[in-house]
């Protein structure tokens, strides 16, 4: 192998290896800090509410993981039309490293949207449409996932995938409308899932825990990009190189 | 006039092949060889426009390809591994669909003349179905009779072809070089090809 | 250029009528979905109507998906397809071709039969109506939308599973305005809406989804 060869078409994982293994720490320490002060303002501070007593506390997970999930797939198909206008090959690993976390985080504010619920209005799952909506993004994350996941070349794969992420993305507000259009249809009024006075503390707490989870996803995803770009870089010398240094 | 520069072929993990260029002009014939998985089919596919090359650039008169699609794709007839044919389809049926997605003129009396030529006369209104494979195989090698485009890609041509067909085969080539036309072919086996002049490319 | 358009649906169509048995065979299964329906819910007519919309649209969304895996299979295999995507225009605009001829065998039969089945349902003509027009005007998208995930799997095991995951959940905003039209004719609101809406969405998808599907299908044919 020459060396030309190896620096024009290694040289972007090659030097962003290094780079994300020192970047994780200070992302995970940020993210545990935030994450601490979100938790005491959320727990503690924060006033119990008249009308929900304590249990309404979970929006200081449910709303953080709701915006992530939604934010991530936006993410996700910003590296999509990196990837497929410039082809380069971070981008495909990225929006790989990215889905897990997206697809918990849409989880995690499925689960505790049920959580909340069954205290509150008496029942785990009403079809509201910010539920509904979340429910779909859900099965997008999985449908990327299955897809990436079923190509066994994985630039074909990223490829793929990316097409699949910029077709989601042109189609999520359109779901979004449609579903909330189709609740009002069938429910009237429904019940609205965040409540529209809300005390500045428990905005800070919000913010805070909002703050702590993207410190968590990045820090997450780095290290997920680090281990991608080891697998398939396996065979180059600076993977090589990288692993014989970590035996020392 | 098909010129192509410092090609480089990654399939999965491994490199096929780097550096390699050619560059072929009217009445031009290359031979591509290679062992198998040397990625002589991996070239023809980047040199039809379907696989980008990892870097590299194919031009044709002079222009890439990439930048051309619809017009390289308009002087270009590309025979595969695959016959391109529909089961469901006569012969008949077969080759005027493939002129007509194609974008060219064929009649039916030029069709049937070139089935005639094939081998496959009295069989132009059976489903292709019921034909053997080395039949299938003749109603796509039909589509060479009638082309008319300057540029042939050809992936292993006489495969299957008994002695008879290998020379009318060679026959056919002969005519579309001496035409001024291009061709590039894989092939395992050296045919003689009687006219033009004959280079040959050895891959890995 | 569009001359190419006509060819493909052309060449599809020829093709679709040398092998009726896959047509025929989608449609019935709608026909059995549908009617399975009662006997799982029951038979009290007034329920039964209220959920004849919504029982015919995801029906048709499970049928549409059922012929979808064919749509490139047939061509990637035999070789085909390699010389669409060489045919001297835009593969965007065969792509074009395909979806309409693939409208034209699944739903357009669909929007035909649903008239028989909704009145199982004991549907109104003006609901019947309005059910109908909204397949009509509703299944081209599913056609279009669906071309992008056929182009996404082509090729890969288990593709056909694989398809449903990534094609159904963007199937959901057209099952909600064709299935909501007709609540909103039933309930004295107008479909009008809606189906324009449809429509609306049946000429985005059929105007970008097979330049999406083409991109894809350039990616399964490196």
């Amino acid at each position: 192998m020459n060396d030309r060869f190896n620096l024009y078409r290694f040289a972007a994982p090659a030097t962003f290896y290094p780079l994300a293994g020192k970047m994780i720490p200070w992302f995970v320490a940020a993210g545990i800090l935030f994450g601490l002060a979100g938790l005491y303002i959320g727990m503690l501070v924060a006033p119990t509410d008249f009308q929900q007593g304590e249990g309404y506390r979970i929006i200081f997970v449910h709303v953080p993981t709701s915006w992530m999930s939604m934010f991530i797939y936006l993410v996700m198909a910003f590296w999509a039309a990196i990837g497929l206008a410039f082809n380069t090959r971070l981008s495909g690993m990225m929006a790989r490293a990215l889905a897990p976390t997206g697809a918990l985080m849409a989880f995690l504010s499925l689960w505790t949207g049920a959580l909340w619920g069954k205290p509150m209005w008496g029942t785990w799952w009403v079809w509201d449409a910010r539920l509904t909506s979340e429910l779909i993004l859900l099965f997008l994350y999985i449908g990327y996932m299955a897809l990436v996941a079923a190509i066994d070349d994985p630039r074909r794969g990223d490829k793929a995938g990316g097409i699949l992420l910029l077709v989601g993305v042109v189609n999520i507000p359109i779901i979004y409308f449609s579903v909330k259009w189709w609740n009002t249809l069938h429910q009237g009024s429904s019940v609205n899932l965040t409540k529209s006075s809300m005390a500045e503390i428990m905005l800070w707490g919000m913010l805070l825990m909002a703050l702590a989870f993207w410190m968590y996803s990045i820090a997450i995803a780095l290290a997920r990009v680090r281990t991608i770009m080891l697998e398939r870089e396996r065979h180059t010398d600076w993977v090589r190189q990288e692993l014989a240094g970590d035996s020392q | 006039m098909l010129e192509a520069d410092n090609l480089e072929c990654v399939r999965g993990e491994r490199r096929l092949f780097s550096g390699l260029g050619f560059k072929l002009d009217a009445g031009e014939l290359l031979y591509l060889q290679g062992r198998n998985g040397a990625g002589k089919t991996s070239l023809l596919r980047m040199l039809i426009g379907l696989l980008p090359p990892e870097t590299g650039e194919i031009r044709w008169h002079g222009k890439p390809i990439r930048r051309q699609a619809d017009d390289y794709h308009a002087a270009l007839c590309y025979l595969g591994h695959l016959n391109a044919i529909k089961e469901e389809l006569t012969p008949l049926e077969n080759l005027l669909a493939a002129a007509r997605l194609a974008g060219e003129a064929l009649s039916v009396d030029d069709a049937i003349d070139a089935l005639e030529q094939v081998g496959l006369a009295g069989r132009e209104d059976l489903a292709c179905k019921y034909l053997s494979q080395g039949q299938k195989r003749r109603v796509a090698l039909a589509r060479l009779v009638i082309d008319r485009r300057p540029l042939w890609i050809l992936d292993e041509p006489f495969v299957a072809l008994d002695v008879a067909a290998v020379d009318w085969l060679a026959g056919i080539i002969s005519g579309h070089l001496q035409r001024g036309g291009m061709a590039v072919m894989t092939t395992h086996q050296l045919v003689a090809i009687p006219a033009g002049t004959v280079r040959e490319l050895r891959i890995g | 250029m569009p001359n190419i358009v006509f060819s493909v649906i052309a060449r599809d169509l020829k093709l679709a009528m040398r092998r009726q048995a896959d047509i025929v065979s989608a449609l019935f299964f709608f026909v059995i979905v549908v009617s399975l329906f009662p006997l799982g819910i029951g038979p009290e007519v007034d329920l039964l109507r209220q959920l004849a919309p919504g029982i015919l649209w995801v029906a048709a969304l499970l049928a549409t998906m059922l012929s979808l895996p064919r749509l490139f299979a047939d061509d990637y295999r035999d070789g085909t397809l390699e010389q669409l995507a060489l045919a001297p225009h835009p593969l965007g605009l065969v792509v074009t071709g395909k979806v309409i001829a693939h409208w034209l065998v699944s739903g357009l039969p669909l929007a035909l039969i649903t008239p028989v089945l909704g009145i199982q349902f004991d549907l109104s003509t003006d609901a019947l109506l309005v059910l109908t027009g909204a397949i009509l005007i509703g299944t081209p998208a599913l056609s279009g939308i669906g071309a992008i995930g056929a182009a996404l799997t082509l090729g890969l095991r288990g593709g056909g599973i694989l398809l449903s995951l990534l094609v159904l959940p963007l199937y959901i905003p057209v099952l909600i305005f064709g299935a909501g039209a007709v609540d909103a004719t039933v309930s004295g609101l107008g479909g009008e809406g809606h189906l324009s809406l449809l429509a609306a969405m049946t000429i985005a998808a059929i105007g970008f989804a097979p330049w999406a599907s083409a991109a894809a299908l350039k990616i399964a044919l490196e």
